[in-house]
Order: C-alpha cells, then sequence, then structure tokens
C-alpha cells in the first residue's frame, strides 16, 4: 500500500510552498507599491499581476481547504490557536483584493485604495508570517482540541517570522517587476530588490539560529553525526543562491533575479521540513495521527492525480499568455 | 457575560453574517458568467456589435462581483476551523474531499481563465477567448454542485459511518455526493442563481429604456431576462415544490416551522400570515385558507401532518424567522411568474420596450432575486436548527475552543469592513450600471476608466510581446 498520509503530507506543503511563492510575488507588489512613487509606475505594477492574483491565492484555498480534507484534526487544532493571525490576514486579502477593481472605479479616491491594497498586503504577508513563527514554536494541545488562549501565538519570535515573510515577498515583488519591467521602474526594482536581499538573507539566518534554540529537537537535526551531512548542504546551497541573485541584480533585467528569489525560498521551505518533519502540528500531532482514514485520502488523491496536472497546465498558460515585459505609461492617454 | 452573548451565538452570528454576504456575490457571477457567455456565442455567431458592446457592459461588473466573491469565500474556508473546530474535526473526513475536489475542480478553472476572459481578448483571438468565458462559467457551476453537496449532506446525512474518534467517515462516496436533498438543493440554487441574474439585468434593460427606448444593448438585455422570467421562474416554483415535498421527508420539523404547524393532525390550513410564538407554543393572528396545506404536501385534504409539539422542544428550529423567510421567498416566486406573463402579453402586443409600467416593475424588481436566495437560505439554514449535522451533531457540540471575546472581536470587525468594502463595491457597481450601454468610452477619470484600463492594458502588454 502505499503511505497516503505522507503522499498527502507532501502535497500539501507542495501547495502551501507554491502559494508563498506566486501570491508572495504580488502582495510584494502590494508592499513595495508606496515606493514606487508615481502613479504611472504604480499602474504598470498593479497591471502586471492583474491577470494571475486570483489564481495565485487559490493556492491558498488548497492549502486550507486540503488540511481540512485529509488532515481534519491538524486543521481544527491550528485554525482555533492561529484564530488572530488567520482572520487578520484574511481581513488583509480582502482589503489588497477588491482593490484590483475599486482603483479603476472609484472617483477620486484611488489613493485610499492604493492604501487599501498596500496596507492589505502588508498585514496578509506578516500575519502569514506571525502564524508560521507560532506554528513552528508549538501549540498547546489537549485531547483533540487546542488547549491554549487566543493570544499564545504573539511571541517575540512568531513576530520576526512575520517580519522576515514581509521583506521576503517584497524581495518577490521586486524581482517579478525586475522580469516583467523596464526603463526607470525597473531600475527602480533592482535597488529594491537588493535593499530586500540583505533583508531577506540575513532573517533566513536569524530565525534559522532561533528556531535552533527553540526545542532542542531541532539542534540534534541539524548538527548530530552524520545527518549534518545530509542538511548541511541546504546553508550552503542558500548562500550560493544568494550570492548568485546578487551577481545577476547587476546584469541583464530579466527572470534570472526572479528565479534566485524562488530557489530563496524552496530552499527555506525544505529546511524547516527537515526541522518539523513528521508533525502536522509541531511535536505534538505527526501527520499519521491526524490523517483522515485512507478511504478519503484515496477518494480525494484519484481526482488529485488528474486535476492537478490539468491545473498547472491551464495555469502555465494563462501566465504564457501575458507573458513579456510591461511598458510603462504606454496606454494611458 | 450574558447569555446571548455566548460564544456559541456570536459564532453562529458570525457565520450567518459572513455567509450571507458570500452568497449574493456567487448567486450574482453564477448567472452573470452563464449569460456573459450566451452573449459572447450571440456576437460569435452575428457578428453583431451589439451582443459585444452589452458583453462589455456587463464584463465590468461581473469583474467587481467576482473579486468580492472571492476574497468573502475564502473567509468561509477558513472559518470552519477557526469557529467550528468541533465540527471540522468530525466531518473532515466526509466533507473536506468535497470541499477540495469544489477548490481542484472550479476554483482554479474560474481563476486560471479569468485573466484571460477580463484582459485577453486581444491577445488570445475570439475562439480561445470565448473559451476562457466558457471555463469560467463551468468553473461557477462546479462551484455550485459541489458546495451544494456539502451543505446537502449537513441536512441530509447519507453513506457514513462512525469511528471510535467520534469522526464521520465514508461507506459509500456516490451516497455522500448525491444525498437524498442534493439534487433538489443543486437544481433550486441553479435556478435561482439564473432568476437573480435576470432580473438584475432585465432591470438595468429597463431604467435605460426608460430613457431612451431605442437602445440596442438595452433592448437586448431586456428581452433575454424577460424570456428567461417567463420560462424559469414557472420552473422554479415547480421546483421549489418538489424540493418542499422531499424536505418533508427527510426533515420534517422544518416543514412544520415553514408552516406554522403546532398540532399534528389533518385538513391543516395554509397559513398566509401568523405570528409563531416559540414560548407560547402557538400562532398569533392566523389567516389561512383551510386543508390548503394538506393538499399541497400530501395531495389529499385529509392528510396527516406532524405539528412541532411532536418535538421536544429543544430539538425544534425557531419557528418565527423559518416561517417567515419562506413566505418572503415564495411570494418572490410568485411576483416573478407575474412579471414573466406580463412582459409575455406585452411581447405579443408588440409594446415589450413601449411599456413604462412593465419597465418600472422590472426596475423594481431588479434586487427581488437576492432577497430570496437570502431568505431561502435562512429557510435551509435556520431551519437545520439546533443541529451542524441533521440528528446527529448539535450545533453547540461543534464549536471551537475559542473564546467569547475573541469571537465578538472578530464579528465587529468583519461588520465595520463588511458594510464598508462590500457597501463600496455594490455603490461602485451601481455606478457602473447607471452608464448608459454603448456610451463612447473615454472620459479621464471616472468609472468608465475601467474599460480603458482593460483595453489599454492589451496594448500595454502587447507592447512587450517578445515573438
Ligand atoms: C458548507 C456548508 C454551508 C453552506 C453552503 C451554508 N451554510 Fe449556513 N451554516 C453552516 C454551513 C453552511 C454551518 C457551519 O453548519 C452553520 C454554522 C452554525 C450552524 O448551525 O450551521 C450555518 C449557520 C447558518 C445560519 C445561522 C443559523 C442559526 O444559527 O440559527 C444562517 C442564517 C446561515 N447559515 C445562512 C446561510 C446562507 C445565507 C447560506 C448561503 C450560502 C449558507 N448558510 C450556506
Ligand atoms: C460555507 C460555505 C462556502 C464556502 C466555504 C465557500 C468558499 C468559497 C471560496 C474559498 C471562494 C473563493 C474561490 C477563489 O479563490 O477563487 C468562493 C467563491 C465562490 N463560491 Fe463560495 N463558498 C461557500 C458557499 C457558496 C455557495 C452556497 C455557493 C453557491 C451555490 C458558492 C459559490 C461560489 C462561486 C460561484 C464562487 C466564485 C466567486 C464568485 O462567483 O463570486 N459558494 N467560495
Ligand atoms: C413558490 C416558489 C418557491 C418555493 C415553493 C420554494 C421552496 C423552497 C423550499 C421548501 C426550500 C427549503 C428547502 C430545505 O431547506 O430543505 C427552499 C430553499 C431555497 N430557495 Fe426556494 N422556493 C421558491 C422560490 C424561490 C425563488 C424565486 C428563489 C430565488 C430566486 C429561491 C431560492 C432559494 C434558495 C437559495 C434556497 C436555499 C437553498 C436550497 O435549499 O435549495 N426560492 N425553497
Amino acid at each position: 500500500m502505499i503511505d497516503l498520509p505522507l503522499l498527502w503530507a507532501l502535497l500539501i506543503a507542495a501547495s502551501i510552498l507554491i502559494y508563498v511563492i506566486l501570491d508572495g510575488f504580488d502582495l510584494g507588489i502590494g508592499i513595495l507599491f508606496p515606493f514606487l512613487e508615481t502613479d504611472e509606475d504604480r499602474d504598470t505594477a498593479m497591471n502586471s499581476v492583474a491577470p494571475v492574483w486570483d489564481g495565485n491565492e487559490t493556492w491558498l484555498v488548497l492549502g486550507g481547504g486540503g488540511l481540512f480534507a485529509t488532515f481534519p484534526l491538524a486543521y481544527s487544532v491550528l485554525m482555533p490557536a492561529l484564530y488572530v493571525p488567520v482572520l487578520l490576514m484574511l481581513l488583509g486579502l480582502i482589503f489588497r483584493g477588491v482593490a484590483f477593481e475599486f482603483r479603476w472605479k472609484s472617483r477620486g479616491h484611488r489613493k485610499a485604495w492604493d492604501h487599501s491594497f498596500t496596507i492589505g498586503s502588508m498585514v496578509a504577508a506578516f500575519c502569514q508570517g506571525i502564524a508560521l513563527g507560532a506554528f513552528v514554536q508549538g501549540i498547546e494541545v489537549d485531547g483533540r482540541a487546542y488547549a491554549g488562549g487566543w493570544w499564545d501565538w504573539l511571541t517575540p519570535f512568531s513576530l520576526l517570522t512575520g517580519l522576515a515573510l514581509v521583506i521576503g515577498y517584497a524581495l518577490l515583488g521586486a524581482t517579478w517587476l525586475v522580469m516583467k519591467t523596464e526603463g526607470r521602474l525597473g531600475l527602480k526594482a533592482v535597488r529594491y530588490a537588493r535593499v530586500t536581499m540583505i533583508g531577506t538573507v540575513m532573517f533566513i539566518a536569524l530565525i534559522s539560529l532561533a528556531t535552533l534554540s527553540l526545542d532542542p529537537r531541532f539542534m540534534e537535526i541539524w548538527t548530530a553525526w552524520p545527518a549534518i551531512l545530509y542538511v548541511a548542504p541546504v546553508p550552503f546551497a542558500v548562500a550560493l543562491l544568494a550570492f548568485y541573485l546578487w551577481r545577476s541584480l547587476g546584469r541583464a533585467m530579466d527572470h534570472r533575479p526572479f528565479l534566485a528569489t524562488i530557489g530563496l525560498f524552496v530552499l527555506s521551505f525544505v529546511g524547516l521540513g527537515i526541522s518539523l518533519f513528521p508533525y502536522v502540528v509541531p511535536l505534538n500531532i505527526t501527520i499519521w495521527d491526524a490523517a483522515a482514514p485512507d478511504k478519503s485520502l484515496g477518494f480525494l488523491m484519484v481526482g488529485t492525480a488528474f486535476l492537478l496536472p490539468l491545473i498547472l497546465g491551464y495555469t502555465g498558460y494563462a501566465y504564457w499568455v501575458f507573458r513579456g515585459k510591461m511598458k510603462p505609461g504606454e496606454g494611458y492617454h | 457575560m450574558p447569555d446571548f452573548l455566548s460564544a456559541e451565538i456570536l459564532a453562529r452570528a458570525q457565520f450567518a453574517f459572513t455567509v450571507s454576504f458570500h452568497i449574493v456575490f456567487p448567486a450574482f457571477s453564477i448567472g452573470l458568467a452563464s449569460y456573459l457567455a450566451v452573449l459572447e456565442a450571440l456576437w460569435l455567431k452575428t457578428g453583431d456589435e451589439a451582443y459585444l458592446t452589452t458583453f462589455r457592459y456587463w464584463l465590468k461588473i461581473f469583474a467587481v462581483a467576482f473579486g468580492m466573491g472571492v476574497v468573502s469565500g475564502i473567509v468561509m474556508s477558513y472559518q470552519f476551523g477557526t469557529n467550528w473546530s468541533v465540527y471540522a474535526d468530525k466531518t473532515g473526513p466526509v466533507l473536506g474531499p468535497l470541499l477540495g475536489y469544489e477548490v481542484l475542480s472550479a476554483f482554479f478553472l474560474e481563476a486560471g481563465f479569468l485573466g484571460i476572459m477580463l484582459f485577453g481578448l486581444e491577445r488570445v483571438g475570439k475562439k480561445l477567448h470565448f473559451m476562457a468565458t466558457l471555463m469560467v462559467a463551468v468553473g461557477t457551476l462546479f462551484s455550485a454542485f459541489w458546495i451544494l453537496s456539502v451543505n446537502s449532506w449537513m441536512q441530509t446525512p447519507a453513506g457514513y459511518g462512525i469511528n471510535e474518534a467520534g469522526q464521520f467517515i465514508v461507506e459509500d462516496w456516490w451516497e455522500v455526493v448525491f444525498n437524498p436533498s442534493f439534487p433538489y438543493r443543486l437544481v433550486h440554487m441553479t435556478l435561482a442563481a439564473y432568476l437573480t441574474t435576470a432580473f438584475v439585468v432585465g432591470g438595468v434593460g429597463a431604467w435605460h429604456l426608460l430613457k431612451d427606448r431605442s437602445n440596442r444593448p438595452a433592448r437586448i438585455m431586456f428581452s433575454m431576462a424577460m424570456w428567461m422570467a417567463l420560462i424559469v421562474a414557472p420552473i422554479q416554483v415547480i421546483a421549489g415544490d418538489m424540493h418542499g415535498l422531499n424536505t418533508l421527508e427527510h426533515q420534517p420539523a422544518k416543514v412544520a416551522a415553514m408552516e406554522g404547524h403546532w398540532e399534528t393532525g389533518s385538513r391543516v390550513p395554509l397559513l398566509l400570515f401568523a405570528v409563531p410564538d416559540n414560548e407560547a407554543e402557538t400562532n398569533h393572528f392566523e389567516i389561512g385558507v383551510p386543508a390548503l396545506a394538506s393538499i399541497i404536501l400530501k395531495h389529499d385534504p385529509d392528510g396527516v401532518i406532524r405539528g412541532l409539539k411532536d418535538w421536544p422542544k429543544e430539538d425544534r428550529p425557531p419557528v418565527f424567522i423559518v416561517f417567515w423567510s419562506f413566505r418572503i421567498m415564495v411570494a418572490i416566486g410568485f411576483l416573478m411568474v407575474g412579471i414573466g406573463l406580463w412582459s409575455l402579453i406585452a411581447r405579443a402586443r408588440g409594446r415589450l420596450y413601449e411599456s413604462p409600467l412593465l419597465n418600472k416593475a422590472a426596475v423594481l424588481m431588479a434586487p427581488s432575486g437576492f432577497i430570496a436566495v437570502l431568505a431561502g437560505w435562512v429557510v435551509t439554514e435556520v431551519g437545520r436548527q439546533p443541529y451542524t449535522v441533521y440528528g446527529l451533531l448539535r450545533t453547540a457540540d461543534s464549536l471551537s475552543p475559542v473564546e467569547a471575546p475573541a469571537v465578538a472581536t472578530s464579528l465587529a470587525i468583519f461588520a465595520v469592513v463588511y458594510f464598508i468594502v462590500f457597501g463600496t463595491g455594490v455603490v461602485y457597481i451601481l455606478r457602473q450600471m447607471a452608464e448608459r450601454p454603448g456610451a463612447p468610452e473615454h472620459a479621464p477619470e471616472g468609472p468608465t476608466r475601467a474599460a480603458a484600463y482593460t483595453t489599454d492594458y492589451v496594448k500595454l502588454a502587447e507592447g512587450g510581446r517578445h515573438d
């Protein structure tokens, strides 16, 4: 028999990672919005993500819905534990999501929706980071339920991960702009990419160290011999990629910085996976404890095996249709 | 904290509030997506530019409504966990995969092709663009299919077992998905979405006809909408009646609440007016038609119908809300049939576009679909109380271990944010509707700006094409 819970854990992790990368860059555009200075550049930046943002956010629905379907126990423990950050994130997503259309429809309130876009994006990113931090540092469980209070998530560590994600998303957004725009806006994006890259790498280092000190288990995974041989390449690869990213930023304005940034996110995610496996509620509930019966997992797997490639196909097609550089200013006569 | 501010009541209020806002948008966008596909098909077939103009007109409105549907929907999918975690743990193995299929087969399809539908006409060409519009429309229908299957299973659970952890587990997927009330609910809700959209489109068309009877797009809108009213509204009444008979079989307490019956008996009257009173277990100020309820529900004047007193007090739904919501929905249903017939007469006389009275009535009826949809859902959901999974899992036992102040705060914030954000969105949509269809679209600032945005985006992106 296939280990369905394990397979599903990998799939859900993958869909969360895809979410982080895809919505990461369009939330990042929102975070960078006030720094784009001119209305013209803001229009261009927003138009570069307008056709795809809804698809990007759907991965979040898949992450949540998938967790409900395949690990209902984990879903029912995590959501009450993360009540405040999750709801704030949803509110942030509302404010930024409607801004895509409202911005063009408002008479004279365009600025207000620009702010709504920025603040919504920042709040959503910050809360996702907080949720991640609160998740990693552990959640109090009693029987089949969350046993803590509604402010337990608030710790220095979770604030740190919150900030890190805001900066990281800004880096994704900036490198997306490097790829999609040119001229003045493109140059600006290169500058912002440099700044946010330094910030991102610093945060990755800081959070990695902080995680090690959270629980002896983490320290052991990352330093015990000979396991260290398998895990040591991760920080190395991070350093290499960061170097490559920095170099590529000075050269042609193409897709390379964006891909390198994605690489950084993937590596950090893999590192996280190494620390947490096999828990869905860290250090309390494993994927096998939380999994729904095989009959449920199998039923959904059959369709997923067929639908997921299809989704990747037409999502790729939608990106392909809107490929190429945006021209700043052109079109607004 | 006082009783009425318990975490349970607050969580119920929050769920009802957020889902009520949500359903308004899908009800409109399910219908509108199909309508847009039809308009585009007509344009491709006839080459008549008036269809394209009408298509573009509604596309802008669709974009706004759809965006609001998406963001309010994402809230819904997380609320099962945040506020109803015990319910989520117990029903996850059954309902989770259905919601999973909704995401995979519906949400991705809509989202994947939405960008092309909104911004891609010049990029991909007419045929592929029509494909995209069609995919979005199909996606909204798939979405309705799965979510209604979920909801119907909670009303009429089937094909399940219960494991040692107290979770519902699946014995037969076919029975779960096609549970007894699902076919009725799917038909009734899909028709409801089509009617809702038809009346909005008809109202907007009528509004512009009142100002300028020769406006082609307005004529197209009005005529198509009136055909829908004529054909679909009577079907909806029949579907609703069958739905009710199905409910009588599976949830008789709900039907008793809908009808306001307290005593079990035969020759039960159909109440037109009454003020049901939960405490006194009776109605005040009753006006009814003798034996008619027995005739409708049992097709026999002597048919026996169970009254609410057959159930212990703690197993009954709140009667007043269910009773009146049901009457509001049914009244609107018959009004819709009436408008359809009226339009047929006007059409036969060749005065469809020249009857100001009919046009005014259509304008008044424009929001009626939304009211009926909300009323219908209130009947369904409040009538299911005090259970979340009918007869098996009580609402009180479904709740998250979240403290009341947390829920009170989130509810208050949701209320403020929803009214501001979605209220503004509705204002923008209304403004868009006030624009005359087919008017020149190049004002530098204002709602027509969106049109400039849509077409200019294309040019803008075109400039950077690689090939
Ligand atoms: C997938 C499931 C589902 C779906 C499609 C809906 N609901 Fe629902 N509804 C619930 C699942 C649910 C629930 C989670 O089961 C609640 C929360 C508390 C409860 O008793 O049931 C509920 C409660 C609930 C209540 C409160 C009832 C009460 O406390 O007396 C109202 C008024 C509505 N809903 C209204 C709606 C509307 C307008 C819907 C239209 C879309 C809707 N529901 C769809
Ligand atoms: C509690 C129940 C519900 C939940 C959890 C829910 C969840 C969602 C979510 C997450 C989205 C956004 C999808 C995206 O990212 O593109 C959405 C949109 C949508 N939902 Fe719901 N929904 C519920 C009730 C309903 C009902 C009852 C219907 C219709 C019968 C419906 C029909 C739709 C449609 C058609 C969309 C696409 C957006 C739109 O048309 O505005 N939903 N829903
Ligand atoms: C005379 C006409 C109608 C009758 C007899 C009727 C009957 C019913 C019944 C019995 C229910 C509750 C089913 C249950 O919970 O078990 C219901 C629900 C509902 N109704 Fe109607 N209805 C009518 C007209 C309409 C109209 C015109 C609309 C909207 C345009 C509408 C929209 C809804 C919706 C959205 C629901 C909730 C979903 C569902 O359970 O299907 N109804 N209706």
